[in-house]
């Protein structure tokens, strides 16, 4: 009798765990798609830190989904002195651009957009000027307080005209680095190319010509150097597919953290 | 062959003398999640310090200003940091997911008012005074004849749970630009982006000094019977019952 009744039970049981467990797969399918189509998906999401790099950029998207604003500061709280990390190019056209104080720098912006174009310094700093007194941490632990001065780049998107197809705004440097921005960042009000630092053209260390500034991630998604933009729709074409130079050294391609 | 059900009982009563708690699945599963998480968090939050063993206090702090203090440890500069913080982050998605389902069955099935909550009269100076000194003569009696948690076990883990866990994910929130955009309350809670830092470096040293003490109890509790508690929910292997 009481076989009977564990039997039974025991059948229940695994009939209701395998149906959950059923449930449980088709669940997770499920909200891989909606993810994937609500762009939720990061492009590192391989490997064995793709649970938590989705995890991660699929929750924090949810949660800025409007235009949260980073943290601004007042002049007085701006840091004295700002250490450098990564030098200017000594290879490449770089340093003669350099000592010709970018005369003839120009940034082209191509890929999915209607007007490719690109423009010199002197166009950009002729375009609206924004500032922000941002805190900007490394990803190693550092911080510091700055002011920087440029022009939104949803400013510069607009007037290329960004094709309906883009998804991501990838940006290259004179340094070899190249990285991405989704377009909820690319059209972040406080995400700039900047052409100036508490009050000054930037310096070669600091990133000149241009430096993108993305105020709501770590200092290493805002490159410096900046030698051209592209929209694509798609990041797996682009380098080794990851989205950014990043993860091969270890770094995730969202430092939003 | 009846009466199967009244077996367990049975030998918890031959096991009287040996009295442990029987910690139910769920808190058990969570146990052995949580301290795999906690592994990775420890190993990575050591590995992402090496890349600048340096602590502040304030909003910024960087080489050119004075630090707090700095760890006597060589600084690799770009050097494990990368898969330190993916390490970090990945653990601390198991951990957070861990502890909300210990905290949600606990509070549903009334694990932590029956086994954590301390009896009003447990919370008496002298009743505390007393458990001190059971601890500090190594009062076996003291420690283990009780089937239930005593007072000081109970308040130190009511306070891991629901203090010192949780300004451990608050302090490390208020380090990440983006999630402090849409909360800027949880960084300015602290006093600044290196405050919250340092005062995140000083909680997980608090919970690795629990670790060390919770092991250290269950050395000197009995290891094998505590051990297999926490993984099979009785005390010892089972037994064959005739």
């Amino acid at each position: 009798m009481s076989n009977i009744l564990g039997n039974s039970i025991s059948r229940r049981k695994l009939i209701t765990t395998g149906l959950a467990a059923a449930a449980g797969v088709a669940g997770l399918a499920t909200a891989e798609r909606v993810a994937k189509s609500y762009g939720l998906i990061p492009p590192d999401d391989g490997g064995i830190w793709g649970v938590g790099e989705t995890l991660t950029y699929a929750t924090q998207r949810m949660l800025m989904a409007h235009h949260s604003m980073a943290r601004e500061f007042g002049r007085s709280e701006i840091s004295k002195a700002i250490p450098v990390s990564g030098d200017p190019p000594t290879k490449g056209p770089y340093p003669e651009m350099l000592s010709s104080g970018f005369k003839g720098w120009r940034l082209p912006i191509d890929g999915l957009v209607a007007h490719p174009s690109s423009f010199s310094v002197d166009q950009l700093k002729a375009m609206p000027v924004r500032s922000q007194i941002t805190h900007q941490a490394c990803e190693e632990g550092w911080s510091f307080i700055a002011e920087w001065h440029g022009v939104q780049l949803s400013d510069v998107l607009n007037l290329v005209g960004v094709s309906s197809k883009a998804k991501f705004v990838v940006v290259y440097a004179y340094d070899g680095v190249w990285d991405s921005l989704d377009l909820a960042d690319a059209y972040h009000p406080q995400t700039f190319l900047t052409y100036a630092l508490n009050g000054d053209d930037l310096s070669a260390s600091h990133g000149a010509p241009l430096r993108l500034r993305v105020a709501r991630q770590l200092g290493y998604k805002s490159v410096k150097f900046l030698s051209r933009i592209t929209l694509v729709d798609s990041l797996k074409n682009v380098g080794d597919g990851k989205g950014s130079i990043s993860p091969a050294y270890g770094y995730s391609w969202y430092a939003g953290i | 062959m009846a009466d199967l059900t009244y077996i367990p009982e049975v030998a918890l009563q031959a096991d009287e003398a040996q009295t442990v708690p029987r910690p139910p699945l769920l808190v058990r599963f969570t146990h052995w999640t949580f301290t795999l998480s906690f592994f990775g968090l420890v190993v990575s939050g050591f590995a992402i310090i090496l890349s600048h063993p340096h602590f502040y206090w304030g909003e910024t702090g960087n080489i050119l200003t004075p630090p707090l203090f700095s760890l006597p440890l060589p600084t690799m500069l770009g050097g494990p940091s990368g898969w330190g913080r993916s390490l970090h982050f990945q653990s601390a998605w198991l951990a957070v997911l861990s502890g909300l389902l210990y905290i949600v069955s606990g509070v549903l099935s009334k694990h932590f008012r029956r086994e954590l909550m301390p009896a009003a009269s447990d919370l008496s100076w002298s009743s505390i005074r007393n458990c001190v000194a059971d601890h500090l003569h190594f009062k076996r009696s003291g420690l283990a004849a009780e089937e239930h948690y005593n007072v000081l076990q109970r308040l130190s883990y009511l306070g891991i749970v629901f203090v010192v866990f949780p300004f451990t994910i608050l302090s490390g929130f208020a380090m990440s630009p983006s999630i402090t955009s849409v909360f800027p309350w949880m960084v300015e809670f602290f006093g600044g982006h290196q405050t919250a830092r340092t005062i995140h470096f000083f909680l997980a040293n608090l919970l690795v000094l629990f670790l060390v003490v919770h092991v250290a109890m269950i050395v000197l509790a009995g290891f094998t019977s505590r051990m297999m508690a926490m993984i099979t929910g009785r005390p010892a292997a089972p037994k064959e019952t005739r």
